[in-house]
């Protein structure tokens, strides 16, 4: 029968096995030759976009990658299913956004903000996402 | 109540119920913002009721462990708590920095990170906070008399907890790698070191309330926790499958977050045999029905209707879904929300003198409440397998299949209705409770 010291033994060996493989997985997945994100091609406007994208939360009603609100529509693959101009469009219109019964959030974006938002949504449009690029949106799926 | 200083846990459990309250609340906008009836939109837009709900979640649960720390140290390390002074400063700190992120989120000072929305500025306070906490804790049980393991693991488990919090505050400029590191707190949290308080809060629950013997809980204790790790950390990765990184994780996290539900079943098996071993019969049937409650829900919850879409071949399908939301829901009541009930039911006798747990509305509490949950649950997930199959097989657009799937949260809102009953019946009793006083120091101790 198992005796409590080896129970423990148990809980302390297990975590420490599986915590170091845990930290080696991450290291070789953060590894540039693993790069599936397109790394390199972040500058100055992707970060922004990035950052318009938290201040606002936007994670609070749409997903991105599949993370988010469920709230509405998911974005990764924003570009390629409606185009910049109507992204654009959207970010930047004066009356909460809301033409199928769910209003957004009314952001009246500049040009600047606006654009660093497009930047950041085709920079995520291109990420390889092992196969869920094809489910995420029906254009993608046709395509 | 054995020690004065438990009585600190208290003022803990009073403000969990206010913020589980005003979490409902929010729930509620929320879920009618689904159905259309959003006009609270211009003040409290979606994103901002869901910023609230799910902090306060957070924020509320933490609360109870803290409130549950502060009642089991003492009594398991056989000493006062080191200072009551700094466990109530501790206590006011963290509603100050939780109203101001609360009351922040409606002006959009966050950080829009799901369930990290804390602003950076606040993050630090929230650091210190724990660290007092750490500091309380720890103290009392190194400097007390005895030091048991179902101490041990609980301890454990908040200075993990604490720790994690840490790699969720790094900025990355990439949103693969900031995602990445945001489940090193979330997942690593929820599935893992948030296991080890909710074991070590149910091992206490059990040891007292069977008397069974404590050196056969704390073996199993060991067995359990250690399953829990085995399989949450590297089940990190099924949060990995399709957000930009290395196919791997599809192999590793598949395997691993299958083995998941073992340490969930472990635990349920444990507490019913638990039950059944004991020859105890224990009067306070409230805070049983809620600790053995919450083994077996938070096994089907997190284990069952987790490993319901944990397999990379459906979560291809089901990521990014209602199928989530059925599973977080359900996940986080029986594992977390029923433990802190259960200890607040336990610990209110103790630590008032009075015993209500005869009551009939305890029992109402505990079964509107469940079953309300069980409602909402199975409201998410028939609008999340429809959703799955409109929109992600049959290719329709996302708001019209929003919109042939908005009965499901009329249902969901009515057993909303119901779950909430049961939680105003629950905070009823708390109140009626009263204060906790003096002179239930060392009353017949059950």
């Amino acid at each position: 029968m198992l005796s409590k010291s080896q129970a423990r033994a148990f809980f302390l060996g297990g975590t420490a096995v599986t915590f170091l493989a845990f930290i080696g997985l991450t290291v070789f997945s953060m590894s540039p030759r693993n790069d599936q994100t397109n790394h390199d091609k972040i500058d100055a406007q992707v970060v922004r976009g990035k950052h318009l994208w938290e201040t606002n939360n936007c994670m609070g009603c749409h997903t991105i990658l599949g993370e988010g609100g469920y709230y509405a529509p998911e974005l990764t693959k924003v570009i390629e299913r409606k185009g910049e101009e109507y992204v654009k469009i959207v970010l930047q219109s004066p009356e909460p956004w809301g033409p199928n019964g769910r209003k957004m959030v009314k952001y009246q974006m500049n040009d600047e903000d606006a654009a660093a938002m497009i930047a950041y949504f085709k920079w995520i449009g291109e990420i390889d996402l092992n196969g869920f690029e094809r489910i995420v949106s029906p254009l993608a799926k046709d395509k | 109540m054995k020690y004065k200083s438990q009585k600190v846990a208290y003022w803990f459990f009073a403000l969990c119920m206010l913020l589980f309250t005003l979490q409902i609340v929010y729930g509620f906008i929320m879920g009618f913002a689904r159905i259309g009836m959003d006009g609270l939109h211009d003040f409290i837009p979606f994103n901002t009721a869901r910023a609230v709900h799910t902090n306060l979640l957070v924020v509320w649960l933490l609360t109870g462990f803290m409130g549950a720390a502060y009642y089991i140290i003492p009594e398991e390390a056989q000493r006062e708590l080191i200072s009551v002074k700094w466990a109530y400063i501790q206590l006011i700190s963290l509603a100050v920095v939780g109203v101001i992120a609360i009351v922040g989120y409606h002006f959009n000072y966050w950080e829009g990170r799901k369930f990290l929305e804390i602003p950076r500025e606040l993050d630090y306070l929230v650091v210190v906070n724990v660290l007092l906490f750490l500091g309380l804790i720890l103290g009392t049980l190194f400097t007390g008399k005895r030091k048991t393991t179902t101490a041990l693991v609980l301890s454990m488990g908040l200075l993990f907890a604490a720790l994690l919090y840490l790699p969720g505050m790094i900025w990355f400029d990439s949103q693969v790698t900031d995602s990445f590191f945001r489940w090193w707190v979330v997942h690593l949290w929820v599935e893992g070191v948030w296991e080890l308080i909710m074991g070590g809060i149910l091992s206490y629950l059990l040891i007292k309330l069977t008397g069974v013997d404590r050196e056969v809980i704390e073996k199993w204790l060991y067995v359990i926790v250690g399953l829990t790790f085995l399989s949450g950390i590297l089940g990190t990765g099924h949060h990995y499958y399709y957000i930009g990184v290395n196919k791997i994780w599809l192999i590793v996290g598949g395997i691993f977050s299958a083995l998941e539900p073992l340490a969930f079943l472990a635990m349920a098996l444990f507490a019913v045999y638990m039950y059944r071993k004991g020859e105890k019969s224990h009067p306070n049937k409230i805070a049983l029905f809620w600790t053995i409650g919450a083994a077996i829900v938070s096994f089907i919850g997190a284990g069952l209707l987790g490993f319901a879409h944990t397999l990379p071949q459906t979560n291809l399908y089901t990521h990014g879904t209602l199928v989530t939301a059925m599973h977080g829901h359900y996940a986080f009541w029986g594992a977390y929300a029923m433990i802190v009930l259960a200890i607040i039911s336990y610990a209110m006798p103790n630590i008032t003198g009075r015993k209500r747990y005869t009551q009939t509305n305890g029992h109402m509490a505990f079964w509107l409440s469940n079953i309300g949950m069980l409602g909402m649950t199975v409201a998410f997930g028939v609008a999340g397998v429809v959703q799955v199959y409109l929109e992600r097989k049959m290719g329709m657009d996302f708001m019209k299949v929003q919109n042939e799937i908005s009965i499901h949260f009329i249902v969901l809102l009515l057993c909303a209705t119901l779950f909430t009953i049961g939680i105003i019946m629950y905070i009823i009793e708390f109140i009626k409770y009263g204060r906790p006083t003096d002179e239930a120091l060392n009353a017949e101790s059950v």
